[in-house]
This record gives structure tokens, sequence and C-alpha cells, in this order.
């Protein structure tokens, strides 16, 4: 859809995710790091562990659909070749320190002037302006700032942190919003604009529903481990249930929808002689959550609990999806690639590493359109791969390119 | 009352939505946030779950007083409508052929129920643009599994990576953590659709899975295992190659703050400001190596230091002196987060049965075209009358009569 659209794509891991998701699209990203390539490439870990900045699994996995070059914007050619480059864009995605392209002389106001359409993202950990605009990040003070981190862990020790670096998706997928607005925005009037993303907004963003519990009672939703926080005061509500090789998540809940999962699974449960007359009395209908009480919970937990220890994740799997039962097992890696509903979808496709010799498994796409086919086309790339291409396109000569490798200019 | 003139990026863009619990309204509030007319279509015969759930005002269950539902719909318009009725449904596709995106994220079948899938509305409009947005997709082997999100955190695998060593795996604090996920993609897909069809004249059906978009944010541990073979193991809140990398304890009941040092001068700058300088050359802490291999002790030792003070001193203290350190924050500390208040992440406004309420605003901002508070979030059926006698052109005789056949309820 977005096929005859060029990104210049200078963010590092804060933002990647954003021009992965315009390119995803079918636009141009080129990706431009500073020669030899950009410190975001010893992000996290390495293709068979070798630490090698063309290896890194991390750049891999949000630079594909990616062109690559490499240019140095602190020296003048640099920022010369900037300025051509930027003449063949529509968007610019950056993730820079608040300042450092203006100190540079390239940014958003300089340009802006120069491309009155340009659409410009900017993406910094706290915003450009404001209380905490200079503050030094790193994923988990940002996820400790943005209110995720501390309902998430044991009610009585430290709060945890996602392992996995979070902050930085929502900020690039909030960009890729915010690019496509500003987008439709210019087609319209011709204007571009700034799309300014803070990684503890964006992470923030989505509290569930902390900030009205706290408006209206006061009440400050805590950790509470395997359990849900916030229903019931008194009576956990388990999530994290042990079955016979790994995990599965499951909510007792109430309301219809609550009626409708506790039947089936107590009828399946009673198919296999695991379900207790208490269990088969129950008037599910009746059933709240608000005002059940903690005996009435062990009644419904513990069989349930004894249950799913008698079943793998994937035979729970297997039988809740005809009985509409929302049960999640705790997927490995392994099963995500394996995983029947993905791969009914289609949802895994190989792309070529040819400088490993293997394939490595990506998501095909994110969206299913029917009007065109939006399947992930190839690798991260590698440092400066598409140098000569890209640089020649803009009217360099074999001979400046070479001059420009030789300054450490690209 | 003034619901056609909203400013912004999709000022005169008017939307219908079945939408259903978070993920719905999140994809709603990118459009109706920045002008465009979202009409969400809903029944009092079986209220959207946030509607019925609390905290209410006043701690009375009403369908009205709901703090998660009004939390998230702000600037949305409500109308009722009674899909057992074939008058309702066929109001409801005249106006999912009329309104210029159609978008849903019920459980499929219920589209085909009601004969608003795509197929059939691409019969009469072949440029209609339709968002379908399941927990899984809306065709394929899950497709008819009921989803929501406390479910698909682990379907993705991301409890994998929360929890000590040797413990078992924990769900993020913030229930239901992938809805938040699934309406950008979604989002950005409907904008470029939007585009395409201003270009091609064609439109189309998009398909989410919001189990497939969660998915993109644990993809470098999806490659981790591919190329290595490797699964996540759960290591509390450290990190492979940072010392100190945790939460501490603060002064206060259960407060808490990060630390983050990932390089010898931050380590030292740490050391200066704990009064510790000799840690540098202590051979338990003077190199990354060492402090990994010695980390328990450590965060003992940070941790002696930070209970002595409150959160917020030692993030000034330290992010002053060149270290990443923060505010674990609060539900309280979020809702007062300076930072947060200056980029208008919160909407006040008065809501006719919340009084002053606050409602979510956007995530990021845009310099020329800023997302705004237009109107609260609506009362059930607020603006049933207005869509069928403005948008639609009904009589009012004609509305009158449909409303006690109960095709409005």
């Amino acid at each position: 859809m977005l096929d005859n659209c060029r990104v210049l794509d200078l963010t590092d891991e804060k933002g990647f995710l954003c021009g992965k998701i315009l390119a995803d699209l079918g636009a141009d990203v080129i990706k431009i790091e500073r020669p030899g390539g950009g410190p975001s490439r010893n992000v996290g870990s390495f293709w068979h562990d070798i630490p090698d900045p063309e290896k890194n699994l991390y750049w891999f996995a949000y630079n594909s659909n990616k062109r690559g070059i490499t240019l140095n914007i602190e020296t003048a050619d640099g920022r010369e070749l900037f300025k051509e480059l930027i003449k063949t864009a529509d968007f610019i995605v950056e993730s820079f320190a608040p300042g450092y392209m203006d100190g540079l002389g390239i940014g958003y106001s300089a340009i802006s002037k120069l491309k009155k359409e340009i659409i410009w993202a900017s993406i910094t950990p706290f915003g450009p302006e404001g209380p905490y605009k200079d503050f030094k990040d790193s994923d988990i003070v940002v996820m400790g700032m943005s209110g995720t981190m501390y309902q998430t862990g044991e009610r009585d020790e430290a709060p945890l942190h996602i392992s996995m670096p979070q902050a930085c998706l929502h900020a690039g997928a909030d960009a890729a919003v915010g690019c496509m607005m500003a987008y439709y925005h210019r087609e319209k009037t011709g204007k571009g604009q700034l799309v300014d993303v803070s990684l503890q907004q964006s992470a923030g963003w989505f509290q569930a529903n902390a900030i009205p519990v706290y408006e209206l009672s006061g009440g400050i939703l805590r950790r509470a481990g395997a359990f849900r926080a916030g229903m019931s005061k008194d009576v956990g509500q388990r999530q994290v249930w042990p079955c016979k090789d790994g995990y599965v998540f499951f909510n007792v809940i109430g309301g219809k929808q609550g009626a409708k999962v506790l039947s089936a699974l107590t009828e399946w449960m009673n198919s296999e002689g695991m379900a207790t007359e208490y269990l088969l009395n129950k008037e599910w209908d009746n059933f709240d959550m608000f005002s059940v009480a903690r005996d009435e919970m062990a009644y419904i937990q513990e069989p349930i609990g004894e249950f799913f220890k008698t079943h793998t994740s994937k035979e729970l799997m297997d039988g809740a999806v005809p009985r509409q039962v929302s049960i999640g097992p705790l997927s490995s890696m392994k099963d995500l690639l394996n995983d029947e509903g993905l791969n009914g979808r289609d949802f895994w496709k190989d792309i070529e590493h040819p400088e490993l010799g293997v394939t490595l498994p990506y998501p095909r796409q994110f969206v299913h359109s029917s009007a065109e086919d939006y399947s992930t086309r190839f690798r991260a790339p590698l440092i400066g791969e598409h140098n000569e291409e890209v640089y020649s396109s803009i009217g360099l000569s074999s001979e400046e390119i070479i001059t420009l490798k030789q300054a450490g200019v690209i | 009352m003034d619901t056609e003139n909203n400013e912004g990026v999709f000022s005169g863009l008017t939307i219908l939505a079945f939408c259903w619990a978070v993920v719905g309204p999140l994809t709603m509030k990118f459009f109706a946030d920045n002008g465009a007319r979202v009409i969400r279509v809903e029944t009092s015969k079986r209220p959207c779950v946030m509607r019925a759930s609390g905290p209410y005002k006043d701690n009375t269950p009403n369908l009205n007083k709901g703090g998660y539902f009004n939390y998230y719909n702000s600037n949305i318009l409500s109308l009722t409508l009674n899909m057992e009725l074939p008058e309702a449904r066929a109001i409801a596709k005249r106006l999912a052929l009329e309104c210029d995106i159609f978008m849903e994220n019920y459980t499929p079948g219920n589209m085909e129920k009601w004969g608003l899938d795509y197929e059939t509305l691409k019969k009469e409009r072949p440029d209609i643009i339709m968002l379908r947005q399941s927990g899984y997709g809306s065709w394929g082997p899950y497709s008819r599994l009921p989803a929501f999100g406390m479910v698909l955190v682990p379907i993705t695998g991301l409890p994998n990576y929360i929890g000590w060593p040797g413990r078992e795996p924990l769900p993020v604090g913030v229930s239901a953590y992938t809805d938040c996920i699934s309406p950008r993609f979604a989002t950005a897909a409907v904008i470029a659709a939007m585009d395409y069809r201003n270009k091609t004249g064609k439109g189309q059906l998009l398909d989410l899975s919001q189990f497939e978009s969660a998915i993109y944010f644990i993809m470098p541990g999806v490659l981790e295992y591919a190329a290595n073979g490797r699964e996540p193991e759960r290591i509390g809140n450290a990190s492979e190659y940072a010392a100190p990398h945790g939460v501490y304890p603060c002064k206060g009941d259960d407060r808490w703050c990060t630390i983050a040092v990932f390089s010898d001068d931050e380590w030292k700058t740490l050391c200066q400001e704990i009064g510790k300088l000799e840690y540098t050359e202590d051979p338990r802490f003077n190199t990354l190596l060492n402090r990994k291999k010695n980390e328990e002790e450590l965060n003992r030792l940070l941790g002696l230091w930070t209970i002595k003070r409150t959160s917020e001193e030692i993030m000034e203290q330290l992010q002053a002196a060149g270290v990443a350190a923060g505010v674990v924050k609060n539900t309280a500390d979020m809702y007062e987060d300076p930072q947060l208040r200056e980029r208008d992440m919160y909407w006040k406004m008065e809501h006719p049965e919340m009084g002053q309420f606050t409602h979510l605003g956007q995530s990021f901002r845009l310099s020329e075209t800023p997302a705004r508070p237009y109107r609260p979030s609506p009362l059930l059926g607020e603006h049933t009358e207005y869509v069928c006698t403005q948008i639609l052109g009904m009589s009012d005789d004609e509305f009158v009569t449909l409303m006690q056949e109960g095709v409005f309820e």
C-alpha cells in the first residue's frame, strides 16, 4: 500500500519497529547507520553466539524488509548527503537524544523549512521537553516509570521487569501510527509534521483499569503474583496453573462469558470423571467474582487445578478449542513455531540468510490484506549493503562513493 | 449537538464499529481522537464487558457509571441496536455500506450471522474497507475460540520472561497486556488502506490476529530459539550484560527504584554517588564480569543505600549524575506524573454520570494536528437518535416506530 513511499530510518533499537511496520506495508525503508554499523547491532544475542554485528538476532528481528546504508551525519559531507536523501523521502524516523540532530543543523526545524511536506518521527525516552527530558533510560527504568512493573511480581517481593525489552516496541508501534496519521494529513493538505513519541508514554498508555480504580476509590493496584489483582479484595483469582508439562493460564470469571466457560469446563472434567459434585451442582449463571467467598473459590479452583495437572498444555489447548474454553497454554518459543493456529494461517515464513547458509523463521505479515500480498520479502540489511545502489540513485559516481568510503563518511 | 465538526486528521470521516472490550476502543480512539465520527454499535441486551466491569462511580453498578469503560471511550458515539431484529440488522448494514471504514473485533461468526461479513458487503460496495481484529484472526484453526488478553499473554510466550530463576512464570501485572498491541498495527494498516483506496479506488478486507501481532513483541526470543536452540530463562530483574541492573527497595511502604549501569563510567559515577568509590577497586565489583559473578552481594549492598532514601530522591540524584535510575511508579505516581501530564496523556472531562472524570488521552503527539478531547465517553445509546435522524435521515415517526418495536434496545 505504501509502495511509493520512502522512509529514512536512523533509529537505534528504540525505534526499529516503526520502520519495520512501514516496510511491511510496502514502503521502501532505508536504514541509515554510522560507518561500521550502529551500536544497536550489539543488543541481545547472536546467531550461534558469535558476537559479530552481522549476526545480531535483535537486529534481524526488527529490520527485515529494510535496505541499509552507512552514513556519518557528523561530517559535512554526510550532512549534505543526508539532505540529498531527504529530497527523495517521505518519512524520517530517528531516536537520537533530544536536540542532537538540531545541533548538527539537520533537525526537524531546519529540514522542515527545506521540505515542508516531510514527516518526521522522533522517538525519545521521555520526550523532547518536560522535567525528565534529559533522563538516561534503559528498558527496566522506563518500564518502571510506566506503571507496568509495579504491578508485576509477587506481592511481598520486588516488582519484576519483563526481561524481553518492551518499551521500545510500544514506542515504535506508536511512531508508525503517528507517521500514518501524518501521512494521511499530508496527502490531503501537502503539509508534513513532527510525530513526537516517548517510550515512557507509549509504554504507560495502557494500564488496564488502574487509573479509574485510583481516581474513583483511591485504591492502588498491587502485585498479585500468579493471581489477578483487583477483582475481589480477599479472594485470589488464579491465573497461572501448573499442567503436566508446563503451565497454562486460565481465569475463573463470572458473568455470562464466565458461565459459558465454566459450564463447558465442568462438562469436560466430568467426561473424564474429574468434576466434583460441587462443580456439577453449581449455578454458574449466578456466580459473581465481586462477591465470591474464599471457600467457594477454593471449591472451584482446586478440582480445576487437579484436572489441569493431568493434561499436557497441548491436550488442554486441543480440548479448549472445540469447547470454546479460554485456556492459554504458556507457549515456549518452540511451541510458537509449531503452533497449529499460527501454522493454519501460514504465519511463519522462512527467509534466507545467504551469508549464514540458513533460513530463519519470520512473521509473514501482521495483517492479511485482500488487496495485496504483504509477505516479508527479505532479511535485515548487512552493514552498508545498499550503499552502491542508494548513493548512485541520488547521482553519486562510483569514484565519489569510493572517496566517501575512504574518508569514513559512508 | 456538535458531532460533525471535529478538527483533526480524520475530520469528515465516518466509521462504524462493532467493538468489544479494550482492543476495539483503543483502535476507535486513534480515529475518534483525531476528528473522525466513530459510531460504536452497542446493545443493552448484551452490553460490552467493560460497561459491566468495575470500578463504578459511587460503587453503584450501572452501565453508564463504569470507570473501566468510560476511561477508554472518549470521543466515541454510541448507537444501540438489538441485532436479533431484522430492522436493526438492516440499519447496521446500511451504515456499514455508507461509512468510510467498517471495523469489528467480535469473535468470528457474529458478522457472518448478521450478514455483515466482507463478501456480502463487498457485493454492494466494492470499495469497502473492513477491519477485522479478533484474538486469533477471522479464519484459521482457532478463529472461533473466544479470546481475551489474559489468555493471549501466555500464548504469546511473554511470561517466560517474567519471574525469578527456578520459580514459576508470572503474568504481566497490567492484565490483558496484549490489548494495546494489535490496535496500533491495525490502525497503521487501516490508514494505509484508506490512502490506497483514495489513489486506486480499491477497497479491501484487513484481517488481524491479536495473537499474531503480539508475537512481534517477543520476536528476538523466537529467533534465539531458531538460531541457537535456546528457550528463554527467567532471570528476575537482571540483564545479561549489565550490573547492577535491578529493582531496589526504598524508604516508605512498597516503594522501589530501578538502577541500571551499562558502562565502567556509569559504575564509577554510581560508586561516587553512594559514597563507596572503593567498590571500583574491589575485586568483587571492579569489572562487569566480577559484578555479574557477585551480583547478589552487589544488589544487597546497593539495597542498603537505597532503603534509606525515597525513590524520588534516588531518581533525581542518580539521573543528575548521569546514571539511569527511576521511580517504580504505582498508579498514584502515574496519575500525577509531571512528564505524562505535560504530554497530555490524561483528559479530564465532565461526564454526565461520572462528573469530572479522567479519560485516557493519546500516547504520542502530532505537532500540527494534535488529538483532542471533544466529548466524554458516551452513555449507552446516547447518540442513537442522532445517528438515525441526522446521518440516516429517518423521519421522527419512523424512528419512534422502530424504537417501539425494540430495535434500539
